[in-house]
């Protein structure tokens, strides 16, 4: 049985407790989209000013819910600030392999290749605390929702 | 108090497991209760013994298995009141029970503009059918608010109900416990020409129900939360209009006839029941009921009401400020479901600290979102009480949350 601790590290609690770049960018220009888990309730919005070659200037967020949500939601938004949203797609990327560990063993499959494949050449940094979220399945859902909502994000400016 | 909770706790199996090394504090009868041994066998011994489909063959074992079925539905319904066992349709829990009334009475019945009474505590069981219909009809949804001590405020009620076709209440609500007065609203409705459907999920294993002298039209339970299995759950109503709705499904069982140009119905209650029904889930419903019957609905309630009254004093006097009850501070009119926001830590967090200690709560919105605005908050955790938890379980509670406060302190 894991112990809390895997789950509740030190920096995730820090980014609980003081989540950065909290707040509201007015839209347009921001893009935003809203992320909700139906089986918690959840919530997290976000606000994205992205500038003419691709790259995020600027990132708001906002929303509820509980410690690895929040967190996730925090640590993603330092991760992406300053990105170039190929860099921020790949570091979705990497960061759902990383969630991803526990389901495809369920399914059976070899986890560990396709995950250093995914999470090779990216540096994930603090982001590597969320990894002992794999080993509570029930909350991983928590810890993917911003990531989630990102993607929501991008792929709807990609077709605007 | 004449129960034997020693006694009552060994007929659960479940309740011996440990999780994580610790004796499981099963604290989530609201969410789903345990299931007692004489339940699990019932179902067991219809599999073993007695498995054939019910009211199509004429052999022994057919014969069997129908009157088994037919002998839970009549014990289910004489366990609520119902006089006639024709009334209760099986179906597979309240929520589908709430839904059937939707689809049959509900399209048969409401129009554009006509109302729907509920409540902002209800549960999405209760509302979603109704937004549907309001979606597809064009029916108007009015909403009885809550009061700052987590009751119905009534008192806007005539104005609320005049002119409407349907209230819809729960008799208690699977968030705050408030347990609302149903013979008071039945008579309001009533004099306003409303019908009345009751969501009687908590209030039925915990309380003693008469759906008679409640005096509604409608009346949805599940069985999982009544020591039931899962995959069984029953709609009572009141025969004159179950004769007059239209049928729910449509396939085999509901049928009387049927010729290439059009069928003719069964009689209630099988003209809701189309297909094979859960025949070993009906019978493990039975077998609750009768289990719930011997230990005594009175009893249950009494103890219960101790456990509550003594989670409510230890909860408060150990945390004071630190903990919000969202639901009736004292014991009196409520059930065993105490919601809770604990320190400031999101219930998910709360519910995953517990774990490590055994001690199972629910964590998030109970399935009652517009609830949840009208509190203001994004989730709580729930603590509820059946008749085998013990004192010892509140205490284990109050020690977990000690701990949890500990582990986010640092």
């Amino acid at each position: 049985m894991p112990g809390l601790e895997d789950l509740y590290r030190e920096i995730i609690l820090d980014h609980y407790r003081s989540p950065r770049n909290r707040g509201e960018l007015p839209t347009p220009p921001a893009l935003s989209a809203e992320g909700f888990n139906p089986l918690c309730g959840d919530e997290v919005v976000l606000y994205l000013n992205v500038d003419a070659e691709g790259n995020v200037t600027d990132i708001k967020t906002g929303g509820q819910g509980c410690s690895i949500s929040q967190a996730s939601t925090s640590m993603m938004g330092a991760a992406v600030k300053g990105k170039s949203i190929a860099e921020a797609r790949q570091l979705i990327t990497a960061f759902k392999a990383l969630m991803s560990i526990h389901e495809s063993k369920l399914e059976g499959g070899d986890a560990t290749a396709a995950t250093e494949e995914a999470i090779a050449g990216v540096r994930l940094g603090d982001l590597e605390a969320l990894q002992g979220v794999v080993k509570f399945p029930v909350r991983i859902k928590c810890a993917t929702l911003a990531w989630n909502t990102l993607t929501q994000i991008l792929d709807e400016s990609d077709s605007a | 108090m004449s129960i034997d909770l020693a006694a009552i706790r060994s007929e659960f199996p479940l309740l011996k497991r440990q999780i994580n090394g610790k004796s499981l504090v099963y604290v989530d009868s609201a969410a789903t209760s345990q299931k007692p041994q004489s339940v699990l066998d019932a179902m067991n011994n219809y599999y073993t013994t007695q498995n054939a489909n019910v009211h199509r063959g004429v052999y022994t074992l057919a014969e069997e298995a129908t009157s088994a079925f037919e002998s839970a539905r009549a014990r289910t319904a004489k366990f609520i009141g119902a006089q006639d066992p024709h009334e209760l349709v099986f179906t597979r829990n309240a929520t589908e029970s709430i839904n059937l009334v939707a689809r049959t009475w509900g399209y048969q019945n409401l129009r554009d503009g006509d109302v729907v009474v509920l409540t902002e505590m209800e549960h999405h069981a209760n509302i979603v059918p109704w937004q549907m219909l309001s979606a597809e009809r064009g029916i108007v949804i009015r909403w009885i608010p809550i009061t700052s001590d987590y009751r119905l405020d009534l008192s806007d009620i005539d104005a609320l109900l005049d002119g409407a076709s349907l209230l819809a209440v729960t008799s208690m609500s699977n968030v705050l416990g408030t347990v609302n007065d149903i013979e008071k609203l039945v008579a309001a409705a009533r004099s306003a020409g409303a019908k009345v459907l009751v969501d009687a999920c908590q209030s039925i294993p915990h309380d003693p129900v008469d759906v008679v002298a409640w005096g509604a039209d409608f009346v949805a339970f599940s069985g999982h939360k009544m020591m039931g299995p899962t995959g069984i759950g029953a709609l009572w109503a009141r025969r004159e209009l179950l004769e007059e709705m239209p049928p729910f499904l449509g396939g085999g069982e509901m049928i009387r006839d049927v010729r290439k140009d059009g069928f003719t119905m069964n009689d209630v209650p099988w003209k809701f029941e189309a297909g094979t029904p859960a025949i070993a889930e009906a019978i493990g419903l039975g077998a609750a009921v009768d289990w719930l019957s011997a230990v005594g609905m009175e009893n249950i309630a009494e103890h219960e009401r101790a456990l509550t009254a003594y989670a409510l004093e230890r909860l408060s006097s150990a945390f004071g400020d630190e903990i919000t009850i969202y639901g009736p501070q004292t014991a009196e009119g409520r059930g065993s479901a105490v919601s809770f926001l604990f320190d400031e830590i999101h219930a998910h967090d709360i519910s995953q600290v517990l774990d490590e200690d055994g001690v199972c709560v629910r964590a998030g919105h109970h399935c009652a979102k517009p609830l949840m605005r009208v509190l203001g908050v994004p989730a709580t955790s729930r603590a509820s009480f059946a008749i085998y938890n013990t004192f010892e379980d509140v205490d284990a509670l109050v020690e977990a949350l000690h701990k949890a406060k500990t582990f986010f302190a640092r």
